[in-house]
């Protein structure tokens, strides 16, 4: 029972904090916003039992991502002058398109639930032994192959760091 | 979950809360009198006998002075700052087990507030939460020496989280479990996991100093360029507020060690002299006092013996030394737990 009024609330603050990152006027005010959207977001983790899922996520977006992404716009020092500025044509389509995204996102979701899950879903899977075994048997190559994909995305930033490549 | 249990764990929290903001205000005498003696002074003897109330005054001196915001500062974000500072510091504690189970009555009483089962993960987690408290100070106070100080502050605590978590993995693995009770749990009498993970303790250590900004990696504060750090535009309590949160940083990072490395409330040939879970449970405590004590000493002899680092020192401690090292002990560390499959892979 206490679990439906906390995703409810979650669910809320989620919706709020992210409706506050596109209103906010200030950048900075927005990567706050985030930071807390993500709270919320790990909160959520909790709430289907995947602890390790939720505190990886505050480490690595909250604790480092997003500290990054400050550390730029602090730097950048962003206001009103340097705002671009766009014609009203250009506000006119972008509402119209998403005004249609909406449409399509509504009409796709109509019958949504009478979707039925064809693996019955297994509530210990976020607790982390699980976790590790699932990884480490069922899905070995995928995790390595994805763990390729970050080494080389960490090499390659490592790369066009440099100063001057010879 | 029964009624006396919750009010047990809420007596708990408030003890250990208590406990936390008590050893923090005494670590600033402490500090004050550790310079004083390493400088040959005698330091803070006015307040009471040998100035033992000094904290007192501090504290008084600290809520009665006048408070300024800047005009041109956030003023939300201005207060906010110090508040998020605290409150990363004080949630730290949650996870630490001070002590060995109490047994009164039959019922068990931990005196551990919540043992998680990624407990080390969340400790992680907050601590990297830190720096937020920082950056919003530095950034709200509109102020170019503050927004470096908080700048520094955070590059510094990226860099060195890094090889703080590659520390704590290598000591994951040979602990086999996230949980700091069950850590705290497996190093009995002397099996202390410094002497099975040296090398992890070093790097650890260095990055508790970096992560908490206590010299030599004082850099977000360091005086002599740029005045105050983040905290420059920062009066009363709530620049008491981030000196205090860097002291109870430096507390929790001391249990933490004790718990990690030197067997928390542990201590060798303890089993032979008392049986009673009681009394085992109070001297763990006193045990654990002991040791975060000592490392708390160890903080500030280190701050009152070595000169700060250059900024490009720092990062180069942090990216080519301390990394390297940290995984090389990863390596290391994995070779010997797998030392029978390789003896075997190369026999045959």
């Amino acid at each position: 029972m206490i679990t439906t009024y906390l995703f409810y609330l979650l669910s809320f603050l989620a919706i709020m904090f992210g409706s506050m990152v596109v209103l906010s006027k200030n950048p900075v005010h927005s990567v706050l916003y985030l930071v807390l959207t993500f709270f919320t977001i790990a909160g959520h983790y909790v709430l289907l039992n995947a602890q390790f899922l939720a505190a990886v996520h505050v480490i690595v977006y909250a604790g480092a991502i997003m500290v990054l992404f400050l550390f730029v716009i602090m730097l950048l020092n962003l206001n009103k002058e340097t705002e671009p500025h766009k014609s009203i044509w250009l506000k006119a389509s972008a509402a119209v398109a998403s005004g249609s995204l909406l449409v399509v996102l509504v009409g796709s979701l109509k019958g949504a639930s009478t979707i039925q899950s064809t693996n019955a879903f297994n509530p210990n899977i976020g607790l982390i032994e699980n976790l590790g075994t699932t990884l480490f048997r069922d899905f070995l190559l995928p995790f390595e192959v994805s763990s390729i994909l970050l080494l080389a995305a960490m090499v390659g930033a490592v790369m066009l760091g440099k100063k001057s490549i010879k | 979950m029964t009624l006396s249990f919750l009010i047990y764990k809420v007596i708990l929290v408030l003890v250990i809360f208590a406990i936390t903001l008590l050893v923090a205000t005494y670590s600033t005498y402490a500090e004050r009198k550790i310079a004083a003696f390493l400088q040959d002074r005698i330091g803070p003897d006015r307040a009471g006998p040998f100035g033992i109330l000094q904290p007192l005054a501090d504290a008084v001196k600290m809520f009665m002075k006048e408070e300024m915001i800047p005009s041109v500062s956030n003023r939300m974000l201005f207060i906010i700052g110090p508040g998020v500072c605290m409150l990363t510091a004080c949630m730290t504690g949650v996870v630490i087990p001070w002590g060995p189970s109490m047994n009164i009555g039959g019922t068990e009483y931990p005196l551990q507030i919540t043992d998680l089962n990624i407990g080390i993960l969340y400790l992680f987690g907050v601590i990297s939460l830190g720096v937020y408290g920082i950056m919003i100070g530095g950034w709200a106070s509109n102020n170019k020496f503050s927004l470096l100080g908080a700048i520094r502050a955070s590059s510094q605590m990226i860099s060195y989280e890094v090889a703080m978590g590659l520390s704590i993995i290598a000591l994951v693995m040979t602990t086999g479990t996230l949980s700091l009770g069950q850590i705290a749990a497996d190093q009995p009498g002397a099996h202390w996991n410094v002497f099975i993970q040296p090398l992890g303790f070093l790097i650890f250590i260095i990055c508790a100093f970096a992560e908490t900004n206590r010299a030599p990696f004082d850099l977000p504060e360091c005086e002599t360029e740029l005045v105050g750090g983040y905290h420059t535009e920062y009066s009363s309590m709530k620049l008491g507020f981030f000196l205090f949160a860097e002291y109870i940083n430096m507390f929790i990072s001391s249990a933490v060690i004790s718990t990690f490395y030197f067997g928390g409330y542990n201590m060798p040939f303890i089993a032979r002299f008392v049986h009673d879970p009681n009394w085992l449970a109070v001297l763990g405590f006193v045990f654990l006092f002991t040791k975060i004590s000592f490392f708390i000493f160890v903080f500030m002899w280190v701050r009152w013996t070595l000169p700060r680092f250059r900024y490009d020192q720092l990062m180069n401690l942090g990216w080519k030394v301390l990394i390297p090292l940290s995984i090389l002990n990863l390596v290391v560390t994995g070779g010997w737990m797998m030392r029978m499959e390789i003896y075997h892979f190369f026999i045959k």
